[in-house]
């Protein structure tokens, strides 16, 4: 692997995959709302139109369950679609082709049709865009067997991922948090495909360990450091796959640290933060040496003001307090 | 005003004691250091006493049970104002509900290294029991299995016994950085001058070398504090009392050292007396609980057995053993000349923590020159 580093974003990184699935295999086409001459939404596709013509990047009507529809029906005959979702918000449209379809398809044909398909979408809060379009709801999807599901937060995952998720034969889902797009850094510049399984400890630590994933991720991390100021030493696992869990790592964390807290931007109720937290419990209960805590979004639809917004959200601050709270300090 | 009578710590080895007996009954009055019940110990069986004037109220377990240091035993009642309070008892008691709240963590190890959840002090909310509280415990102690029972009676029970020493010299070897020093004295006076003194006693009246050791340890740690008093998590606390604790052996192995209390204020005589009433109840068992778990300083002495010296093991918490090999005579140079001398080599171990070789020095020394004075002792 080269040590040369090249500086990069979050959404360049999604468009370096984006480009290399295009030029690796003629089957891949991208599709999906403003994606082709206007750039995509968040400008992740910006640029490919003119690179890889209107064939392959291909704006579509506005009707998810449409081109969702499309997406499988081309997966099933033989392309490699990707296709972009604007918001998670609008995916409930096509929840139905997700649902019923993409993930039933390979089961009820016995094996005769997989779905090779992937579809991205953009989620989370943070840009008041208000309550339709700011909402994390990845932990339904992770509900449903026969689709994987991947919140990539760092460069490599952002540059990574989609090409592993177009070689799996069932569809995968990738949610990308809103917030990370503009986020910059060092990337190798050969850096290339990653595996799609198995969560990433991103920091080490032995006092408790902060579960977290995609949007939160690097809030998570802040809040770490400042945890080390005041010498407690907090491990920092990013779950990255959001189904399949990864629960070897989880429980060589908390058989390690004994503590947990799982930070995410979803809603308490019914969240995949619940799912983590009854996992711990039931595999690593004779560890904890504290109730496992969650820190999630105030149970409200996602206010616009800019002080409502923050104050709903999981903030370094709170992340700091909950961790302080396993740890009785 | 009425208390509870609880079961006390009679060593930092000791969870938990066997009732045997009561040595009082309800409605008796009971005077401070009265002796109220004997309990069957790793040790034997000790003779506990009560901290307060105070009246025998209801026993609230029964003979043969056993409960952990810190349990309620029996009511006390009339305990009256300015009656001197009991020690706080080491441990919290044991919820009113029953069950200790302690997270699994805490449970599993409790649960590994046989320590009673009752006898921790939670620290989280609510008095829940954390892993830390249960990791302090077993820093505190060297792991046990669970004690073999002891054969009926009251026996010692030899391996619950072995399994004590173990624990203690282990926690001593763990935690303690010792330092040694050895120096050889000349007992040819004192041998002179016990000789002269036990000229005309009855042999039942004799003072035993091992009497001038302890004395002269006890009158020479008046000057050296640092020797004298107890290790509490690594901050030293001086004993103004000098309790010398005796090591004896146990017949069919093991040992004990009880303390001879205030020893630098006893006359040899007085002394001699209750070393040999303590070797006596070692023997036979009815030692008191205060003499097992308050020597501020040990003397172990091989006597007899030939060794020219021994270098002894710190028994937690206090911070120092004086160590005696056999008195015999050998060759010394004395102002030029070759002459048979009665010499012993006394050792001292002791907590370098607390004290350094400078200091472990000058008190041999000192003990040296107390032993050239007999007379004086």
């Amino acid at each position: 692997m080269s040590a040369e580093m090249i500086q990069t974003s979050y959404r360049e990184a999604l468009r370096e995959g984006i480009r290399d699935a295009l030029k690796r295999d003629a089957r891949v086409f991208l599709m999906g709302e403003d994606v082709g001459r206007y750039g995509g939404c968040y400008a992740v596709s910006k640029g490919l139109y003119d690179e890889f013509g209107p064939e392959r990047i291909r704006d579509t009507p506005l009707s998810e369950c449409g081109f969702t529809g499309a997406g499988i029906g081309a997966a099933m005959g033989g392309m490699r679609p990707i296709v972009e979702i604007m918001t998670v918000n609008f995916s409930l449209l096509a929840l139905d082709q997700i649902v019923n379809n993409a993930a039933t398809l390979r089961h009820m044909s016995g094996g005769q049709f997989n779905i090779p398909l992937v579809i991205r979408m953009a989620c989370g809060a943070g840009k008041q865009l208000a309550a339709q379009h700011s909402h994390s709801l990845e932990g339904w999807y992770a509900h449903i067997p026969g689709i994987k599901v991947l919140a990539p937060a760092t460069l490599e995952d952002a540059r990574g991922m989609l090409w592993t998720a177009l070689e799996d034969p069932d569809p995968v889902v990738i949610f990308e948090h809103v917030m990370l797009y503009n986020r910059t850094g060092q990337l190798a510049a050969d850096a290339g495909p990653v595996p799609i399984e198995g969560a990433a400890v991103r920091l080490e630590g032995t006092d408790l360990s902060l579960v977290t994933y995609g949007g939160c991720l690097f809030k998570t991390l802040e809040a770490a450091g400042q945890l080390a100021a005041e010498d407690i030493s907090a491990e920092v696992i990013d779950l990255r796959c959001l189904r399949p869990l990864d629960d070897a790592t989880l429980m060589t964390s908390v058989a390690k640290t004994h503590r947990a807290v799982i930070i995410s931007e979803e809603w308490r109720s019914g969240s995949l933060a619940a799912e983590v937290s009854a996992r711990i419990m039931e595999q690593a209960f004779w560890d904890l040496d504290a109730p496992v805590g969650r820190l999630c979004t105030a149970e409200v639809p996602i206010p616009y003001p800019k002080h409502l917004e923050d104050a709903a959200l999981p903030q370094v601050s709170a992340i700091v307090d909950a961790a302080k709270a396993v740890l009785n300090r | 005003m009425s208390d509870l009578y609880r079961m006390p710590s009679l060593g930092s080895d000791m969870e938990s004691a066997t009732l045997i007996e009561w040595c009082k009954q309800p409605g008796e009055r009971l005077a401070k250091d009265d002796v109220i019940a004997v309990v069957e110990t790793q040790k034997g069986a000790i003779e506990i006493e009560v901290f307060h004037d105070a009246v025998m109220g209801k026993p609230l377990i029964e003979v043969g049970e056993t409960v952990p240091v810190g349990a309620a035993m029996a009511e006390l009642e009339g305990i009256g104002d300015g009656i001197e309070q009991a020690p706080s008892p080491p441990v919290e008691p044991p919820a009113p509900s029953g069950r200790r709240r302690a997270s699994p963590a805490a449970r599993r190890l409790a649960e590994a290294r046989g320590i009673g959840l009752e006898r921790l002090r939670g620290s989280g909310p609510e008095g829940a029991i954390r892993l830390e509280d249960v990791q302090r415990a077993v820093q505190a102690q060297a792991p046990k299995a669970p004690l073999p029972p002891d054969s009926k009676g009251t026996g010692l029970g030899m391996a619950a016994m072995r399994q004590a020493i173990a624990a203690a010299m282990s926690r001593s070897k763990r935690e303690i950085p010792h330092y040694y020093l050895s120096h050889d004295i000349d007992l040819t006076r004192a041998t002179q001058w016990l000789g002269a003194h036990n000229a005309e006693l009855p042999p039942d009246r004799r003072i035993l070398m091992a009497a001038l050791f302890i004395k002269a340890v006890a009158l020479t740690l008046r000057k050296f504090p640092e020797l004298n008093g107890f290790d509490r998590d690594g901050q030293f606390e001086p004993s103004k009392a000098i309790h010398v604790g005796s090591a004896t052996a146990i017949r069919g192995g093991g040992l004990v050292a009880p303390a001879i209390h205030d020893a630098d204020q006893l006359e040899l005589g007085p002394l001699m007396d209750k070393l040999r009433d303590l070797v006596a109840r070692v023997r036979r068992g009815g030692l008191r609980a205060s003499e097992l778990s308050d020597p501020t300083v040990t003397v172990s002495s091989l006597g007899e057995r030939g060794v020219d010296r021994l270098y002894g093991v710190i028994y937690p918490p206090q911070v120092a053993i004086v160590g005696f090999g056999t008195p015999e005579l050998r060759p010394r140079v004395v102002e030029g000349e070759i002459t048979p001398r009665t010499l012993v080599t006394a050792t001292l171990a002791a907590d370098h923590r607390h004290s350094d070789g400078h200091r472990g020095g000058l008190f041999l020394a000192k003990l040296a020159a107390r032993l050239q004075e007999p007379e004086t002792l």
